[in-house]
């Protein structure tokens, strides 16, 4: 649980973010994160992010699957309680492709899925700090992170030069925590040092 | 410069020419060594030879056809850069058509029961479920069908050709482009309504299922559609990357190639997936009539090409294509779409082969001769289709979306 220093901008065109986000880089400002009402294609390409991971999640998760059907399917069928069916072999593999398909589909999925959440830390009750509510409404929001060698009133000037419509400074927790919005009062009211280009 | 207009490379034309004279000769040699053999099975082998291959590419070029009446019907924008390599496939149906029929006449008039069961009148009167199904297996209706069949996927494979060529002539905006979307919208949907009730259903029941005679399967005809359906993608991706390699198609970007890997890479499951459906239930009731279908494809000789069948068409999609990267990548997409128009091209065979040929079957010169006929057949034909026309629809609704196209 770390307080840290953000300068938070506000932009209300796709078409000035883009061109935003490559100064910023350029400057050398660590971007935090834009948080964006909508997925924005390519957004992630110019922030410099590398693709996920999550499909070769998704692939372990299917293989885990199958094997799973697999094993248990075959200990149980040839031999904790075998049977007869239709005079079929006891190792009657076409039977069970279909059971090993439902499990590589469900491990996979439902792993993917808590993968998913685990990764942008989404769980009941837990709750993040929330840097505009505007984001999710009809404005992007870029968020600076501010490092010791942070002018911030630079960066300040930077964002509204570049084309932000509403400029401020939080101080706000990076991690995550349980229970309720105590901050909630401060999530409508936080319009410290806002300059206004 | 941007080029638009195709015209065929010296290589092309090159590959082209060997590839006709290859088959040109085979095919002659099958004439004269095979069809007028006195012996069965060489005649058999002949016009088995010549059905596989006709229908195969037949179905593949008309797969291309619903490829782009499926995006119409999506009103997906994606593959506007390029539709213009799709139709050029599918206006080679027209040709494949008049060889399908030209096969079909020769095989039905000249009655090869070996390939046909039903055809023979004696059998037919004499069993019990030749004489049920005689209503749909008689020559009439054999060929009534089918030339209504080919009419109907030649006529509205023009007009929707004729409609995307439209998008050459000059700017198309407001209500003139949502009428134009809305007249692709409803010949795409006529198409896809009778491609439905020809390759979804009956076509296959008579031209390739027939060949069992005894037999059936509700699973065979959608097996068909997408047999030739993942070979008229693949098809579609050759093409691409040829006339991207030539330098042609700037537009159409690895973006594009990405999304034609998908389809390629999910239709392949999908083949598997009624693969295995109908063998499945065949397996499991275990029932004489049905299992005759597979006993020479499972336990004769035709298993090496029925398991490497499943491997070229299942195994190599799933594994090569799975990530990201390697659909984006021209090399692995060019050997991975060589493959399936191969394996497919073998997924027909062991559907024709076991009924006509039984235990007899060759996989020699005269097969190979016939595939690089085909082929050759193919790429004259496309080759001039593409000529033909622009390759990018410059004035279509749809086209600024297709170039800003991101997966």
């Amino acid at each position: 649980m770390t307080i840290k220093k953000f300068v938070v901008g506000c932009f209300d065109d796709e078409n000035i973010l883009f061109p935003a986000v490559k100064k910023v880089r350029k400057a050398g400002y660590k971007i935090h994160d834009v948080y964006t009402p909508f997925p924005l294609h390519g957004l992630d390409k110019e922030l410099g992010m590398r693709d996920t991971s999550l499909h070769t999640v998704g692939f372990i998760y299917a293989l885990t699957g199958l094997t799973t059907a697999l094993g248990f399917i075959s200990w149980i069928l040839t031999k904790d309680w075998v049977q007869n069916y239709g005079g079929k072999p006891h190792f009657s593999l076409a039977a069970w492709i279909p059971i090993m398909f439902e499990l590589t589909v469900l491990f996979s999925g439902v792993g993917m899925t808590l993968t998913f959440c685990y990764l942008c830390q989404l769980a009941p009750f837990v709750k993040k700090h929330h840097f505009h509510p505007r984001a999710t409404d009809d404005q992007f929001v870029m968020v600076i992170e501010c490092t010791s060698n942070t002018n911030v009133q630079e960066a300040e000037n930077f964002l509204a030069a570049a084309g932000a419509k509403e400029v401020n400074v939080q101080m706000a927790e990076t991690g995550w925590w349980l229970g309720r919005y105590d901050m909630n009062k401060k999530l409508f009211d936080n319009t410290t040092e806002t300059v206004t280009a | 410069m941007i080029k638009q207009q195709f015209e065929a490379p010296a290589k092309y034309k090159k590959w082209t020419y060997g590839l006709l004279a290859v088959g040109l000769v085979a095919f002659l040699a099958g004439f004269f060594f095979l069809g007028l053999s006195k012996d069965e099975h060489d005649q058999t082998r002949f016009w088995a030879g010549l059905l596989q291959n006709s229908l195969y590419f037949l179905m593949i070029c008309n797969a291309c056809m619903f490829f782009i009446c499926i995006n119409i019907l999506g009103h997906s924008s994606w593959q506007t850069t390029f539709r213009r390599i799709p139709e050029a496939i599918a206006a080679v149906v027209p040709v494949f058509a008049v060889v399908s029929m030209l096969v079909f006449i020769a095989i039905v008039v000249g009655d090869q029961h070996h390939i046909y069961h039903w055809l023979d009148k004696d059998a037919v009167a004499s069993d019990k479920i030749l004489s049920w199904k005689k209503g749909f297996l008689n020559p009439t209706f054999f060929f009534v069908w089918t030339v209504i069949t080919l009419v109907v996927w030649i006529l509205v494979g023009r007009k929707i050709k004729q409609l995307s060529l439209r998008a050459d002539e000059g700017e198309i905006t407001g209500e003139e482009a949502r009428q134009y979307i809305w007249n692709n919208t409803v010949w795409a949907g006529i198409f896809i309504v009778f491609f439905a009730l020809t390759t979804g259903s009956t076509i296959p029941w008579l031209w390739l299922m027939s060949i069992d005679a005894h037999w059936y399967s509700t699973m065979y005809s959608w097996y068909t559609f997408m047999s030739s359906f993942v070979g008229g993608l693949a098809l579609i991706a050759l093409f691409v990357i040829f006339l991207k390699n030539q330098g042609y198609l700037e537009h159409t970007t690895s973006e594009q190639l990405h999304d034609i890997g998908k389809y390629i890479f999910a239709f392949s499951i999908f083949w598997a997936y009624l693969w295995f459906s109908q063998f499945m239930l065949i397996w499991y009731a275990n029932i004489p009539e049905e299992t005759i279908y597979f006993k020479p494809r499972l336990q004769g000789v035709y298993k090496g090409i029925f398991w490497f069948n499943f491997i070229v068409n299942f195994i190599a999609p799933i594994l090569i294509l799975m990530t990201r990267g390697s659909k984006r990548n021209y090399a692995i997409m060019t050997f991975m779409a060589m493959a399936l128009v191969l394996g497919h091209w073998l997924d027909f065979y062991q559907m024709v082969m076991p009924g006509a040929m039984g235990d007899h079957f060759s996989l020699g010169w005269y097969e190979w001769g016939m595939l690089a006929f085909f082929s050759g057949m193919l790429m004259f034909f496309t080759g001039r289709a593409l000529a033909k026309a622009p390759l990018v629809p410059k004035y279509h609704p749809y086209l600024k979306e297709s170039l800003i196209h991101h997966t």
